[in-house]
């Protein structure tokens, strides 16, 4: 019970630190302008095709395209590229500033668990990411105020639910670059360089054979967003998600507890 | 109160802390001096469970560091060289947070903040920006953050760095007030500070204990300074 309030009590103060500086408004506003701009183009391009089919007398293919394909799933998918460039700016600090104000002395003299201290940071940095998705929903709503037909509600949501893990598995790498450095900028590349990795990885799966094909396919974070975005809802998926992000809490609470053995 | 038996630090080659054995008692003030890299920081670093030991025991209240270090945590305050502040929140934020985490329960931490800005002399800045305050101040709300807890174990580093003269001597008379309910050990560069708070003496030198005595029996037949300067150069050369 102890550890449990441990955990809020680190989380409550990371996020308010959020706030306290520039750094979650120009997130924030820097997120929503850039998604903004790509479901306005989306929008636009989603007219444009269905008023050229219109003219062109089809509309057996007019029926065809719908708001969720043509709307809602670039959209997504142009939000994970988003999200790649800002969630190391949101993880950048969460250790590395501890350990460059010295606070980190006071942390781990406190009778509190190191996995305490990893898990309050985690669900904070967490805790904010929600709050970027929460305000991305203007666009969904927008489709289901203005649109019609309304887009399917579901493949919506699978599709949220996908960005949601992408952008938690994100955080959890940012949170481990972040403990390996007291410099932030540092902890940011070394987020960003591996973000963009666990992106292309799946790249040369069709070329270096089916077995390591097949493992590289399956470390591809983005592979494993694909589903979601299509509306299909798959238990694998989730697996894969959740064992990465232990994983990468595990590391982190280990390389937090190497400081002391350095 | 605290048992130190035969700790040794090694950092790869280099030996921070060698065969270190004392013992404070309850309600003691030591004081704990050194030359510049004696291993002053390390050893209090390693009393608060901050670093490992290489060997050795630390008992603190009869709890083991490296076994129960949670049981030795909750009963030790401890201000590093640098007061570890957050430098974006409010002295009452911060001090708040510390109680939490410290243990403090949750009906008893507005009284427990108001004890210690009043101790500290905070009662003037407690809604002020910490980045904002002086470095006097900020040494302050490490103290303070020290002693939220009311922890029996006091480990405090160089408390009076940076303070104005008047400062220094309302921390002093502080630290003076805590003796006999608390165990304090203080390190400092500042040999008169040592004569007028501690009633022991530690002295350090390259790892290894060189004096180990009440600061009467040291300084019976010649100054602190004396004392001080011909035991820790003796083997320079």
């Amino acid at each position: 019970m102890k550890s449990v309030m441990d955990v809020f009590h680190v989380s409550g103060r990371e996020l308010r630190s959020y706030f306290v500086s520039p750094v979650a408004y120009v997130v924030l506003t820097g997120y929503v302008v850039l998604s903004g701009w790509f479901f306005f183009n989306l929008l636009v391009q989603f007219n444009r095709v269905l008023s050229m089919y219109e003219m062109l007398r089809r509309p057996d293919i007019a029926m065809q395209i719908n708001l969720n394909d043509m709307v809602m799933t670039p959209l997504l998918y142009n939000m994970t590229i988003v999200l790649l460039i800002m969630i190391p700016l949101i993880t950048m600090r969460l250790f590395a500033e501890e350990k460059k104000l010295k606070t980190d002395e006071l942390l781990l003299t406190s009778p509190i668990s190191v996995g305490a201290i990893v898990t309050g940071k985690y669900l904070a940095s967490l805790a904010f990411f929600v709050l970027i998705l929460v305000l991305t929903g203007i666009y969904p709503w927008i489709l289901f105020h203005y649109g019609s037909p309304s887009p399917e509600l579901g493949s919506i949501l699978s599709g949220y639910l996908g960005l949601f893990f992408l952008g938690a598995s994100f955080i959890a790498v940012g949170l481990f670059s972040s403990s390996l450095t007291e410099n932030q900028i540092v902890a940011a590349v070394i987020c960003f360089v591996s973000l963009l990795l666990f992106f292309v990885i799946g790249w040369p799966a069709e070329t270096v054979g089916s077995t390591a094909g097949k493992v590289l396919e399956y470390l591809s974070l983005i592979e494993h967003f694909t589903d979601f975005s299509k509306g299909l809802f798959d238990t694998r998926h989730l697996v894969f998600f959740l064992s990465f992000i232990l994983f990468a809490l595990f590391l982190t609470k280990r390389s937090i507890e190497s400081y002391r053995w350095r | 109160m605290i048992d130190v038996e035969n700790l040794t630090k090694r950092y790869g080659d280099f030996t921070a802390v060698e065969d270190l054995s004392f013992r404070v008692e309850k309600g003691e003030v030591v004081g704990f001096l050194g030359p510049n890299g004696a291993g002053k920081t390390t050893t209090m670093r390693i009393l608060t469970g901050f670093l490992p030991a290489t060997s050795g025991a630390v008992k603190i209240s009869g709890y083991d560091i490296f076994s129960d270090p949670m049981s030795v945590k909750k009963r030790i305050g401890y201000l590093p060289e640098h007061p570890p502040v957050y430098t974006e929140m409010t002295v009452e934020g911060y001090l708040k947070y510390v109680a939490k985490i410290r243990g403090v329960p949750r009906k008893k931490r507005s009284e427990a903040l108001q004890r210690v800005v009043n101790r500290c002399g905070l009662s003037d800045v407690r809604g002020q920006i910490i980045d904002k305050l002086s470095k006097g101040y900020r040494q302050r709300v490490g103290l303070a953050q020290a002693m939220i807890h009311d922890p029996e174990v006091l480990i405090l580093d160089e408390p009076t760095i940076g303070l104005d003269p008047k400062q220094i001597i309302e921390i002093r008379e502080l630290i003076r007030s805590l003796a006999g309910s608390h165990t304090i050990i203080l390190s400092t560069h500042i040999l008169p500070e040592v004569t007028m708070i501690c009633q022991r003496v530690l002295i350090i030198d390259r790892g290894k204990i060189v004096a180990d005595d009440t600061l009467q029996n040291l300084t019976a037949q010649d100054s602190l300074e004396s004392v001080f300067i011909k035991l820790t150069t003796e083997d320079v050369q």
